[in-house]
Parts: structure tokens; C-alpha cells; sequence
């Protein structure tokens, strides 16, 4: 089983931790369409988790198509996502040119870090403040 | 959600004067980890003593499973049905750790033999050994050996990790995690460690001076709390009046640092509409919620 790393004491939520990390390890390839993940019970014993919290993380997946839930089987990788480590290989490219082009405006790792940040702040502030509130 | 299994409303409880509860209101849905939270003497074990029936409300309700804690013959009837540790850690202390498990066991219909051999094993208790002759520690793993192998659906346990190292502090908790998820179990447990709290609880209710201050899911709650960092376009002297939920705001020079507990879009709004400002945002950890509301009472 990967391992998985939660900080229970970061102001993140621990199901979004988690689910980060499936994602992660999706992108990765670390996980593959039709990987079973570990089951509700294992995985809360494993980390010492709120079993609510895995079935949290689990259904937000489910509902973003990264895995399947079968009945009485478990948690299964879906075969869709072979689909999306296609367009994160793409995005990966997109990612590295603008990478480049700002190396050359010769700004530092840690000026580029955070100006990627902001503007990923920006979005989602736009994002949260159109979309009204959530649940 | 569910039916609440712990529901009080406006409970109130007084020693000689001194206020132990001044309106407390606790909502426990049934199948979740219910952290409850404060400093010592903030209420945590007056509100349990309450539960179980030890203990007579001066004014409100408690209600567990439905039933009305302040009535002798319901009281009897929860305290069937709940698996308890006490902050006391109470025990005859003249029989051994074998013979409690079979005294405790002779009351309950539903004892789990298997889970009294297992922890049995687990927490390295010498079952031959005199409870006076126990650590406080294996005192505390005794009970929570007693309080687990009940069969309960309801566990309500007062600083259930106290005196526990780290490394019984884990094995605790990932048997109450595997126990919520073998079996559904709610859990409602005491404790003033915030690690252990976030590591398990899904739900918590931070209480202090006798009231809750904080309550609701974890999730909600750390979604809810924001930290803002907002770089300002210029110096503004003028102070600046934020909107309704930036409680705790510190400005230095153009720097401004918020810590929301609602609203958080429309503060970043009015932050944003401030010439040339910029925003980011921050989560806010249990640690930094339980400090603010503390300091501010």
C-alpha cells in the first residue's frame, strides 16, 4: 500500500489531505486505473482516522470520477483517469515552458512559487465569491 | 444527521455558588468520534457526571438515547447501555485485573469476551496484579478495556488517555477508531490534548467557564476559519472597519493579519475593493481556534 502522510493538526481538513494524496498519487502513477484502494476499515485503523473521514474522502472522489465504489468490494481506481494523466502530461509541458520563460526574467524559485499562489488564490477567491456558498 | 445520542440544552449546574455550567448545549449525532475540549475545570467532567446520572442539572435537560438523564429509572437504563470511563479511574482496589473483568462482564448481557482477551494482550495487562498495585497508566488502559469490551453502542469517556505514553496514547485511539468503524460505536471523549482530539474527533464542542463556545463538525469548522494576509496598496492610516466575522485583526504598516470565523469571502471582498491590495489566504489549525476563544472569555 502507498503510504499516506496526514497532519491532523494543519487547519486542512484531513478528507481533503487525503484526497490530495490519492490525486497526487493518480498523477503519479503510483496508482493506476484499477487499483483497489485499502478499505474504509483498514485504512482509518492504519492512520488511526475517523472512519468518516475516509468515507468522506472516498465519495468526494467518487464524485470527482477518480474512483469507483463497488458495492461489498471496495474502492477501485476508475478507468477514466488513464484519460486524465493524459491531459496532466500536457498540462506538465504547459507548466514547464512558463516556467522557463519566467527563469529567464531570471526570478528566483521562491518568487515564481509564490506568484503562482496568488494567482491561484485569485481564482479561487473568484470562483468562491461566483459561486456563492457551498453547503 | 442522525438522531443526536447526547443532547443537552441550557444545562446549568452550580457548587457552593460557584458556576460549574452556565447553559450548556451539546449535540452528539449518533455514529461519530465527539471530541469535547476545554481547560481544566472549564465543565468537561460536571457535563459527563450529568450524563450518566451521578449528578442532579440545577436547570435545562440531558437527554441520552432519548432519555432523560435527571430520571432515576432512565438513568439506570443509559448507564446499561453506555461503556464509561471516569476521570477518577475508579476500581475496587482490592481485586485483581482478572477479577474486575469478570465482575464488570457479570452486568452486561452484551460483553465482548473477545475484546476483553484482545486488549488484554494489546495494553500488557498483568491480570493477576491488584488494581492498588496498578500505574495510573494501566489503570487507564484497564478501564478503557472495561468501557470497550461492554458491547456498547455509546462510549463516553472522561480524559480516556490520561496518564498514557504516546505509545498507548496511539494504540488507544486506533482502537476506538477501529471500534467506530467495526461496529458504529459513537464515541464521546474528554480531553484537553488537542492532538488527540483532531486526530480522531470528526465532531467538537470546545467548552469554557460552563458554556460551549465552539461547536460543529471539524471539517465545517476549519473550513470556516480563515487566516487573511492582506498586503495593502498603500499606508492606510485611517482604521479600516472589516466586516462582521474578522475577529482578531493586527496591522503593521500595510500588512494586515485577520483571523476570520465567518464571512471569509466578504472580508476578502472588502479587502480587495481597498486600492492595490492584495489577499491570501490561510487555514486556521484547532490549536489557533481553541486559543482565540480562550483568550477572548
Amino acid at each position: 500500500m502507498i503510504l499516506f502522510r496526514l497532519n491532523p493538526s494543519s487547519g486542512v481538513p484531513i478528507y481533503l489531505q487525503l484526497m490530495e494524496q490519492i490525486k497526487h498519487a493518480v498523477e503519479t502513477g503510483a496508482l493506476r486505473a484499477g487499483d483497489q484502494l485499502p478499505t474504509i476499515r483498514k485504512l482509518s485503523e492504519d492512520l488511526v482516522l475517523n472512519p468518516n473521514t475516509v468515507v468522506r474522502a472516498y465519495r468526494e472522489l467518487q464524485h470527482e470520477g477518480i474512483i469507483e465504489l463497488r458495492h461489498g468490494s471496495g474502492a477501485f481506481i476508475s478507468e477514466s483517469v488513464a484519460g486524465h494523466t493524459r491531459v496532466t502530461r500536457k498540462a506538465r509541458t504547459i507548466v514547464q515552458s512558463a516556467l522557463e520563460r519566467l527563469m529567464s526574467l531570471s526570478l528566483t524559485e521562491d518568487e515564481a512559487r509564490r506568484l503562482f499562489e496568488n494567482e491561484l488564490a485569485q481564482l479561487r477567491t473568484e470562483t468562491n465569491s461566483e459561486g456563492g456558498k457551498n453547503g | 444527521m442522525a438522531d443526536p445520542v447526547i443532547e443537552t440544552q441550557e444545562l446549568h449546574k452550580s457548587f457552593k455558588g460557584n458556576e460549574a455550567l452556565s447553559g450548556l448545549n451539546l449535540n452528539v449525532p449518533a455514529g461519530s468520534i465527539f471530541g469535547f475540549l476545554g481547560r481544566n475545570g472549564a465543565g468537561k467532567t460536571t457535563t459527563i457526571k450529568l450524563l450518566m446520572g451521578f449528578l442532579k442539572p440545577d436547570g435545562g435537560n440531558a437527554r441520552v438515547f432519548g432519555l432523560a438523564a435527571t430520571d432515576a429509572a432512565a438513568s439506570v437504563e443509559i448507564r446499561r447501555r453506555v461503556g464509561f470511563v471516569s476521570e477518577e479511574k475508579d476500581l475496587y482496589p482490592y481485586m485483581t485485573v482478572e477479577q474486575i473483568i469478570r465482575f464488570t462482564q457479570s452486568f452486561f448481557p452484551k460483553w465482548r469476551d473477545d475484546l476483553d482477551r484482545r486488549y488484554l494482550k494489546l495494553f500488557d495487562l498483568p491480570e493477576s496484579r491488584k488494581i492498588s498495585d496498578l500505574s495510573k497508566g494501566m489503570r487507564s488502559k484497564l478501564m478503557l478495556l472495561l468501557a470497550i469490551s461492554h458491547g456498547a453502542e455509546l462510549l463516553i469517556l472522561d480524559e480516556p488517555a490520561e496518564g498514557l505514553d504516546p505509545v498507548a496514547v496511539e494504540d488507544a485511539l486506533r482502537e476506538l477508531v477501529a471500534l467506530a468503524a467495526a461496529e458504529g460505536t459513537t464515541i464521546f471523549f474528554s480531553s484537553h490534548h488537542l492532538e488527540e482530539v483532531e486526530q480522531i474527533a470528526d465532531h467538537v464542542c470546545i467548552i469554557d467557564h460552563g458554556a460551549a463556545i465552539v461547536t460543529g463538525s471539524l471539517d465545517d469548522l476549519k473550513a470556516q476559519y480563515q487566516r487573511l494576509r492582506i498586503v495593502l496598496g498603500e499606508d492606510l492610516r485611517a482604521p479600516i472597519h472589516w466586516v462582521d466575522g474578522a475577529d482578531q485583526v493586527r496591522q503593521e504598516g500595510r500588512t494586515v493579519d485577520i483571523l476570520a470565523s465567518r464571512n471569509v469571502d466578504a472580508i476578502v471582498n472588502q479587502a480587495r475593493s481597498l486600492p492595490g491590495a492584495s489577499v491570501e489566504r490561510f487555514p486556521v489549525t484547532l490549536k489557533e481556534i481553541f486559543l482565540e476563544h480562550a483568550r477572548r472569555n
